[in-house]
């Protein structure tokens, strides 16, 4: 299992990267690599040329910008995990980016390339989706940002052209009084999910629900915010019955993903947990917040 | 398809050897630097057998190529004792039965070295998700776990002495 021959070019800047994208018709970017890699020694993926973006200055960090917290493409998870800012702006990252792969993986995979991949299973994906977000790309053309509710298109199917480069993904900061809940569940720790689900929510002064943000992951062709959950819970004491309710609406939203692990039926099932338990987390903390 | 120079530090030794791009970092350390402690199993980054540290931090040399590692410093299994003898890591998979066929043994023996740099003191769960991406088709996985508790308590006590 080696891959098949390519060129391989590594890119010093940006502007050189989205060049050699647009001079070579068959060439993809390789980041971290914890995806691309597999397709490679697999040969599902053959490319005529690569390009690392690895050597690219400037292309990692984290910064607050205004209501967003910024985050460079070439950012490894485990250092986002670390990162102060992030930790001090966004903590629901460091509590969601253990659950992603192994520490090896982390410290290599970046948060770039975790985007531009568009796996349904991926859980930083599935916390903008929730939060709220976009992402900026470039091409030959200069920058464009892309809405996170226009980004993932379907299974591994995202908007980023073939000839563009992801180089920020910026995560909308929830407001100081909402809770953020997170669950997952895996049939091994640390391996892809059957189902996960991510949940913002603030209650208002009578303590019933004020906004709910609801995003489920690995159990539909991409991660998706479930609207119609979070509508039954508009205005409502968050007692088990709503959450229950909840978690149904989410599963009912869903096109569930089948595979050996976990059927259609199944995943379903585990969807409407996931959101419930989620939920339950996020309206613990709206309360903390709120008190 | 031309090859291209690739300099890498390992355990303290530079290595500079011609290699096409498509050369992961695991055949490299194998092939061209002659290093086999490092095992490659599924080739996909699922099974952990090839983890090395790349400038510190583990990483799996097979999601990696070599041609990214130019200028690494890369620490493999072969860099774990001084001489002929065993870190006291690798002292306490042999106490304990840590291996059977020793496939796998490299790569959970650099994976739990750094867990102990990182927490020189961890619970029995913490070390289970720690190698949690490292597969041992033989131990059952049970007297690993005790090695790396036992590697952490021979720690503590050698610092309690000093």
């Amino acid at each position: 299992m080696k891959p098949a021959p390519f060129d391989f070019v590594a890119a010093t800047s940006v502007a050189e990267a989205v060049a050699l994208l647009g001079e070579r018709d068959d060439a993809r970017v390789i980041a971290g690599g914890q995806s691309l890699m597999q397709l490679l020694n697999f040969r599902t993926a053959q490319p005529g040329t690569l390009v690392d973006v690895n050597r690219i200055v400037g292309l990692d960090g984290v910064r607050r910008d205004g209501d967003f917290l910024a985050v460079g493409a070439l950012t490894r998870h485990a250092a986002l995990e670390a990162h102060p800012v992030a930790r001090e702006q966004l903590p629901p990252l460091a509590e969601v980016i253990p659950y992603i792969g192994y520490a090896a993986v982390r410290h290599r995979g970046t948060i770039g390339g975790s985007f531009a991949y568009g796996a349904p299973y991926a859980e930083l994906p599935l916390v903008a989706v929730t939060l709220g977000g976009e992402v900026i790309v470039e091409g030959a053309e200069g920058r464009r940002t892309i809405p996170i509710e226009e980004f993932f298109l379907g299974h591994l199917e995202t908007a980023v052209g073939p000839q563009e480069l992801v180089v920020e993904v910026r995560f909308r900061l929830p407001a100081a009084e909402a809770g953020f809940g997170f669950r997952e569940i895996a049939p091994r720790r640390h391996d892809y999910a059957i189902a996960s689900a991510a949940a913002l929510v603030q209650l208002d002064s009578s303590g019933a629900v004020g906004s709910a943000r609801i995003g489920v992951g690995s159990a539909h062709p991409t991660p998706i915010r479930v609207n119609t959950a979070e509508e039954t819970l508009i205005g409502r004491r968050p007692d088990a019955v709503a959450l229950a309710e909840a978690g149904q609406a989410a599963a009912a939203a869903i096109e569930p993903l089948g595979a050996t692990e976990a059927d259609r039926t199944y995943r379903r099932r585990v969807v409407a947990v996931m959101v419930q338990d989620a939920l339950a987390q996020a309206i613990e903390r709206s309360r903390e917040a709120g008190s | 398809m031309s090859k291209i120079d690739v300099q890498v530090t390992i355990n303290g030794e530079v290595y500079r050897e011609a290699c096409e791009p498509r050369r992961t970092l695991a055949d490299f350390i194998r092939k061209d630097c002659g290093l086999t402690g490092t095992h490659l199993g599924c080739e996909h980054g699922v099974c952990g057998a090839c983890t090395v540290r790349l400038d510190g931090q583990t990483v799996r040399s097979c999601l990696m190529l070599a041609v990214q590692a130019e200028g690494a410093s890369i620490t493999t299994i072969e860099g774990l004792s001084d001489g002929v003898e065993l870190s006291p890591l690798q002292q306490a998979f042999h106490d304990n039965h840590g291996l059977q066929c020793g496939f796998c043994t490299p790569g959970m023996l650099l994976t739990a070295q750094e867990l102990l740099e990182q927490n020189p003191d961890p619970t029995e769960d913490e070390v289970r998700d720690r190698l949690a991406g490292n597969l041992c088709r033989c131990t059952g996985y049970e007297f690993i776990v005790d090695s790396v508790l036992d590697a952490a308590g021979r720690q503590a006590a050698v610092a309690g002495d000093a």
